[in-house]
């Protein structure tokens, strides 16, 4: 070949190409030919109507009990180990007349908000202390780690031993559980936050006590309050497992002492009143998440 | 624009106040093999008040380096940073600094980003809300003070982070790469408007840039400055009349302005590559 090559020529055999260019080229064109058509297919299924939803999920919990009730009365469940639907709901009217239920639901929300409290409070400021000191924060960190990694729930005859039967044993423990994830939550959040962003606040002459207030804080907070919903039910199983261990109150007490005298239907009606409670405090963590987060961060 | 008659302060043709001077400044660092790397060597720059200085140079120069010094955000291993007469090693908040990102705090409004600079020198909310108002109403972001930078595009962003940079009142800014990650229309807009920024609020300004047109186009000189080890290895004049209009860049003597550059800049690759082999 003589005549110039230009960038056009490379498709006819060039002495550039590899050997069996031609060849894939030529066969990639007969796949193309022999490619079947590809039918028209529908992308997304649509979305089910709410209404649809509801009624489905009415139906399996109704279907559920029914199951649950009618196979009772056949003798197909045994009613003695596993209860039944309208037993439970007897014990459950007759715990909310005299009280009891309310009382002891109470004991507990009120152990699980304060060691919530404690808790979110205790591991935020503990986190965010780690931002001043980075040899402090490298001598406590694997302290932490090392309590994270412990069972807490282990500890509980300790601590109900120390604190005694009364709430304070069940805040502990509920703050016992909540407070080491927070710490390493906000510790996490603390070295995630943009150096750029601290450097920039630092050049405009900021004391460091400025940085923390105006970078520092406004960042780690979103991280905080996503981990409120997960530190809300840390802290009510802390509380709850407080007082099986030892308590004269509370639902945990409660389920412990039906479950001592085998009364199944009365432990139905402390694990549903439980499965409410935390049912309730999802709920308003979440709904708070959504205000927290626009007023706090606003305020700085 | 706003102000109309503004005195130039044309290079050379008149005496200037020294508003920045940088001595001699190194800066070494060390290495992970135990060594020293050498970021910055002997630095040198006087910069008049009101002048308009870019500094080009391959990645690798110490032009972040040497911004950091000017800032005061690090300290020089030899020389001296002398702002106003006075010198100011290692010294913050006496310059504006605008970084290659906009940095905008994400959780705060369009308006409460600008005034950071100033409420942390202690101005009260209040006041500094009224002196950002009219000054965002008139560069072009009026519409979006009470916006999150998150709802802005690129070039609006720049622009709050450099009102921003602005406000914090300092004489001397520090802009580095400021319109690197833009497209090329809005670089262009952005670099009208920062022309009218400089006329209208008379800073001394130093401008890091890769791109040898835009350096040209703003400023009175130019700084070349090589890698490994960074320093300073030529002092471009730009001779060019103000105000400058963007059909400039065709100009015969704009097109020969980048021609000198170009060769210093080539050089200056070639200089940093060769000292890489010796070492």
């Amino acid at each position: 070949m003589t005549d110039t090559m230009t960038p056009r020529d490379a498709t006819s055999a060039s002495p550039s190409l590899a050997p069996g260019t031609s060849e894939a080229l030529g066969r990639l064109g007969e796949l193309r030919s022999q490619a079947p058509v590809i039918s028209r297919r529908r992308r997304a299924a649509k979305e089910p109507s709410t209404w649809r939803v509801n009624m489905l999920r009415v139906g399996i919990v109704v279907g559920i009990l029914t199951v649950w009730e009618v196979g009772a009365n056949l003798g197909w469940i045994d009613a003695f180990f596993w209860s039944q639907p309208s037993q439970i709901w007897d014990t459950a009217k007759v715990t909310l007349e005299s009280g009891d239920i309310v009382r002891n639901a109470r004991f507990t929300f009120g152990s699980t908000i304060a060691g919530f409290l404690i808790g979110v409070i205790g591991g935020v400021s503990i986190g965010l202390s780690f931002w001043w000191s980075r040899t402090y924060a490298l001598v406590a960190e694997p302290m932490v780690i090392a309590f994270e990694a412990m069972p807490k729930l282990a500890l509980a005859p300790i601590i109900v031993l120390v604190l005694g039967i009364g709430i304070s044993s069940k805040v502990a423990m509920a703050t016992a559980l909540v407070i080491v994830i927070q710490i390493l939550n906000t510790y996490a959040a603390v070295r995630a936050v943009d150096n750029d962003l601290t450097t920039l606040v630092y050049s405009l002459g900021a004391s460091r006590w400025q940085v923390f207030l105006k970078v520092v804080v406004p960042s780690v907070l979103p991280w905080v309050v996503s981990s409120l919903r997960v530190a809300i039910g840390l802290a009510l199983t802390g509380a709850v497992v407080g007082e099986y261990i030892g308590s004269r109150e509370g639902l945990g007490r409660m389920i412990q002492y039906a479950g001592s005298t085998y009364d199944i239907a009365l432990i139905w009606v402390g694990v549903f009143t439980l499965a409410l409670l935390s049912a309730f405090l999802y709920i308003a963590v979440s709904l708070a998440e959504r205000g927290l987060l626009k007023g706090v961060i606003r305020a700085t | 624009m706003a102000i109309a008659e503004v005195v130039l302060p044309d290079a050379g043709t008149e005496t200037v106040l020294e508003q920045l001077v940088v001595d001699g400044v190194s800066r070494t660092f060390p290495s992970p093999d135990g060594g020293v790397v050498e970021a910055l060597v002997d630095a040198q720059l006087r910069v008049g008040q009101g002048e308009f200085i870019s500094l080009i140079g391959p990645s690798g120069c110490g032009k972040s380096t040497l911004f950091n010094l000017i800032a005061g955000l690090d300290e020089p291993t030899s020389g001296s940073i002398v702002i106003d007469g006075v010198e100011r090693n290692g010294q913050q908040g006496l310059v504006g600094y605008m970084l290659q990102k906009d940095l905008l705090l994400p959780w705060r409004t369009v308006l409460d980003n600008v005034v950071l600079g100033l409420e942390i020198s202690g101005v009260a909310r209040k006041e500094a809300y009224s002196i950002a108002r009219p000054l965002l109403q008139t560069y072009g972001l009026g519409g979006f003070m009470d916006r999150y930078p998150g709802q802005l595009s690129g070039g609006m962003k720049q622009r709050a982070a450099l009102l921003r940079t602005i406000l914090f009142n300092r004489d001397v800014i520090l802009l580095d790469e400021p319109f690197g990650a833009l497209d090329a229309q809005t670089r262009e807009h952005m670099q009208e408007w920062l022309l009218d920024l400089w006329d209208d609020f008379q800073k001394t300004v130093l401008f890091v840039t890769h791109d040898i047109d835009e350096a040209i186009y703003l400023s009175d000189r130019v700084f070349v400055m090589s890698a490994r080890p960074g320093r300073i290895v030529a002092e471009i004049p730009i001779a060019l009349e103000r105000p400058r209009s963007p059909s400039i860049v065709t100009s015969p003597e704009f097109v020969a302005l980048k021609a000198t550059a170009r060769g210093y800049l080539n050089n200056a690759h070639r200089i940093g590559g060769h000292i890489v082999v010796e070492d």
